[in-house]
């Protein structure tokens, strides 16, 4: 039982090529866009790449650009087909092209769902490899005369003061961690002394940040030394002073940024994958159709169109078997070349691979 | 910044808006030319026409030489604006005013500058409210009286005056104080805080987009002299073939039928009796001598 057999008049056929090439034109630009999009995000991760650990968000653009790629290829294909179609003496030869056309056009449009589907899965990975590269970046804070380790005051201060936010989770990171360099620390000074005598690793630990943890929209100038410590400033309390400080972590602040970009572009690609499965299936209906007509004396008939000739069970089948020829081929045309002697095992072999 | 200098964008917005009907408006008229029927049509309005495009093309001129000329305006505007915006910083609870600290700190931020001129700018006023100050302390009260006006001023610089790039973290208060921290001398330290003035890096900014769209401008102008120039002969020569009678003969063009001079005076001389005309007596017993003259009406008529 052929599936989804639908019937096509000769005029249903021509308009079906009309429409089919002019939106394998507009697939063709949506591929372009797709492309376009798989870049620019990939380029919004480069710039970030210095506080992420691990680059394996990087498979949704890289995704979104191969696919792009490959859609404005395969879209100019079946504009061509489309092209062709209404010339019976043209048409002929993509006869043997087109089956193997469909089925990795197929896949490559499934990439995108997929491509979908890990931007959403991979958002716990993506918090995990940030909250590692902050982690580094803060510990290496203090680093800027150590070669592989310079930028990164530069590079934290910047998305600091960029996405508006301080430390990992939140303003209390740069507490737990020697930030200011033992370069400038004066350590004959009784204070200095106290503070990297009063824990067991020798650190100079504070209660302040650094300054691009400071909030512009503050009404007062920025606090950010004695942080905790309500008589150090005047008229200050920390626990309700909420101003002061930018109060998120850039953990947070990176994810929902990141996330808001592949919401956004969630939609479109799922658009551009309908579009290309419309494509594909207006595709294979006009090339059946016009299988019926092939060979035929009068052009004008009207023939059957089908996504696939038997059932879906039947046609695997169907390739499972031509697939296993296509081995014994291989196979036999190996020992052949190779063994000559070996011919009685090699014509027993296709006896129980066929079955 | 002032309204003075408003007036850059301001007319090259309402010259980009006049030359988007000017040259619609010269393109139908050109493309009705080659039909002598529908010429005529346009013939009364293409003096007029041909003198509004000279007057237009003198404006962008004037408006392409004004982005290059205006940098001293600019100047004195942003010089006036950061003063106020340095003044207003601590006014954090006043209506009108509470938006200026935080303009101000993303300002230094983003242009990576630090106040007026330089970061000392910062010293000669009072950047820190009263409300944040306690003015029970014995230090405070020093410095308060130890200026005529009563204000706290200290050596000190808002946070958004730091240098992202310096190896250290950022110093901001006590800067000219070298013993106050470790290992630091203010004459030398060049990485601390940003070294541009706020002005001079605006006015950088500024300069380059005036330059870029100067530029631009020019190009045009010189595009709609050469349009005008075009129109003017176009203009002449049809009606050179009209008076000949024959639409395929050949006709003149020109730009100005006499000198320059002459053309001046001329016109002078028409403007001047426009006035007289109209004191003339209706008798018709009397010979009054009209000085417009047969030969030139034509022109005029066109």
């Amino acid at each position: 039982m052929a599936l989804l057999k639908l019937k096509f008049p000769f005029q249903k056929r021509v308009r079906l090529a009309q429409g089919l090439w002019l939106l394998s034109w507009v697939a063709v630009f949506s591929g372009a866009i797709t492309f376009a999009v798989g870049v620019f995000l990939k380029t919004e991760l480069h710039r970030r790449s210095e506080v992420m650990h691990n680059m394996d968000i990087h498979i949704v653009p890289n995704l979104l650009m191969a696919v792009g790629l490959a859609s404005v290829g395969i879209n100019i294909c079946a504009g061509k087909v489309c092209q062709d179609s209404l010339d019976p003496s043209r048409f002929p030869r993509w006869k043997t092209f087109l089956p193997p056309f469909f089925c990795m056009s197929v896949f490559l449009a499934s990439l995108l769902l997929v491509a979908m589907i890990l931007s959403y899965a991979l958002q716990p990975s993506l918090e995990e490899s940030l909250k590692i590269g902050l982690k580094n970046g803060i510990r290496f804070y203090k680093d800027t005369d150590t070669p592989g380790r310079c930028f990164q005051k530069e590079t934290i201060d910047r998305l600091q003061t960029e996405f508006q936010c301080c430390g990992n989770t939140n303003f209390r990171d740069w507490f737990e961690v020697q930030w200011i360099s033992n370069r400038y620390l004066d350590f004959t000074s009784k204070e200095v002394k106290d503070r990297v005598r009063s824990n067991v690793d020798g650190r100079y630990l504070l209660d302040g940040v650094p300054f691009s943890c400071c909030n512009p929209a503050s009404p007062r100038p920025c606090i950010q030394y004695s942080l905790l410590d309500n008589a150090a400033h005047y008229n200050y309390e920390y626990q309700s002073e909420e101003l002061n400080l930018h109060n998120r972590g850039c953990r947070q602040a990176l994810v929902n940024y990141y996330m808001g970009l592949m919401n956004t572009i969630g939609p479109g690609v799922l658009s551009v994958f309908l579009l290309q499965m419309t494509v594909l299936v207006s595709l294979r209906y006009l090339q059946t159709s016009m299988e019926g007509v092939m060979g035929q004396e009068n052009l004008e008939i009207e023939t059957e169109g089908y996504i696939l000739e038997k059932g879906v069970k039947e046609t695997l089948l169907e390739t499972k078997e031509k697939v296993m020829k296509i081995f014994e081929f291989a196979q036999v045309g190996d020992a052949s070349a190779t063994t000559p002697g070996a011919d009685p095992e090699a014509a027993a072999a296709p006896g129980p691979a066929t079955k | 910044m002032s309204k003075e200098i408003d007036s850059v964008p301001n007319m090259l917005i309402s010259v980009g808006l006049t030359a988007c009907t000017i040259n619609f408006l010269g393109g139908k008229i050109c493309y009705d030319c080659l039909d002598t029927t529908k010429f005529l049509r346009w013939k009364l309005l293409m003096l007029p026409y041909i003198i509004c495009t000279f007057f237009f093309t003198f404006c962008i001129l004037v408006g392409a030489l004004m982005c290059y000329s205006m940098r001293n305006e600019l100047e004195e505007s942003l010089f006036q604006g950061l003063c106020d915006a340095m003044r207003y910083y601590k006014d954090t609870d006043m209506p009108g005013r509470c938006y200026i600290k935080r303009t101000m700190d993303m300002l230094q931020m983003q242009f990576q500058c630090c106040g007026n001129g330089g970061y000392r700018d910062w010293f000669h006023i009072q950047w820190i409210s009263n409300r944040y100050l306690d003015m029970t302390n014995s230090e405070v009260v020093d410095r308060l009286q130890s200026n005529v006006e009563g204000k706290y001023l200290i050596d000190g610089v808002p946070f958004s005056c730091c240098n992202i790039q310096s190896p250290r973290p950022c110093i901001q208060h006590l800067i000219t104080n070298n013993s106050a921290h470790y290992n630091y001398d203010y004459q030398t330290e060049e990485l601390n805080l940003n070294r541009k003035g706020c002005r001079h890096a605006l006015l950088d900014h500024y300069t380059d987009i005036m330059q870029s769209i100067g530029l631009i401008v020019l190009t045009i102008w010189l595009f709609e002299v050469s349009v005008l120039t075009g129109v003017r002969y176009l203009q002449t020569a049809m009606e050179n073939v009209l008076r000949l009678g024959d639409p395929d003969s050949e006709s003149d063009g020109w730009i100005l039928e006499n000198s320059l001079a002459d053309t001046a005076r001329y016109n002078f001389k028409i403007i001047k009796n426009l006035g007289k005309c109209y004191q003339v007596d209706d008798d018709p017993n009397i010979d009054v001598p009209s000085t417009s003259q047969r030969p030139h009406e034509n022109v005029l008529a066109s």
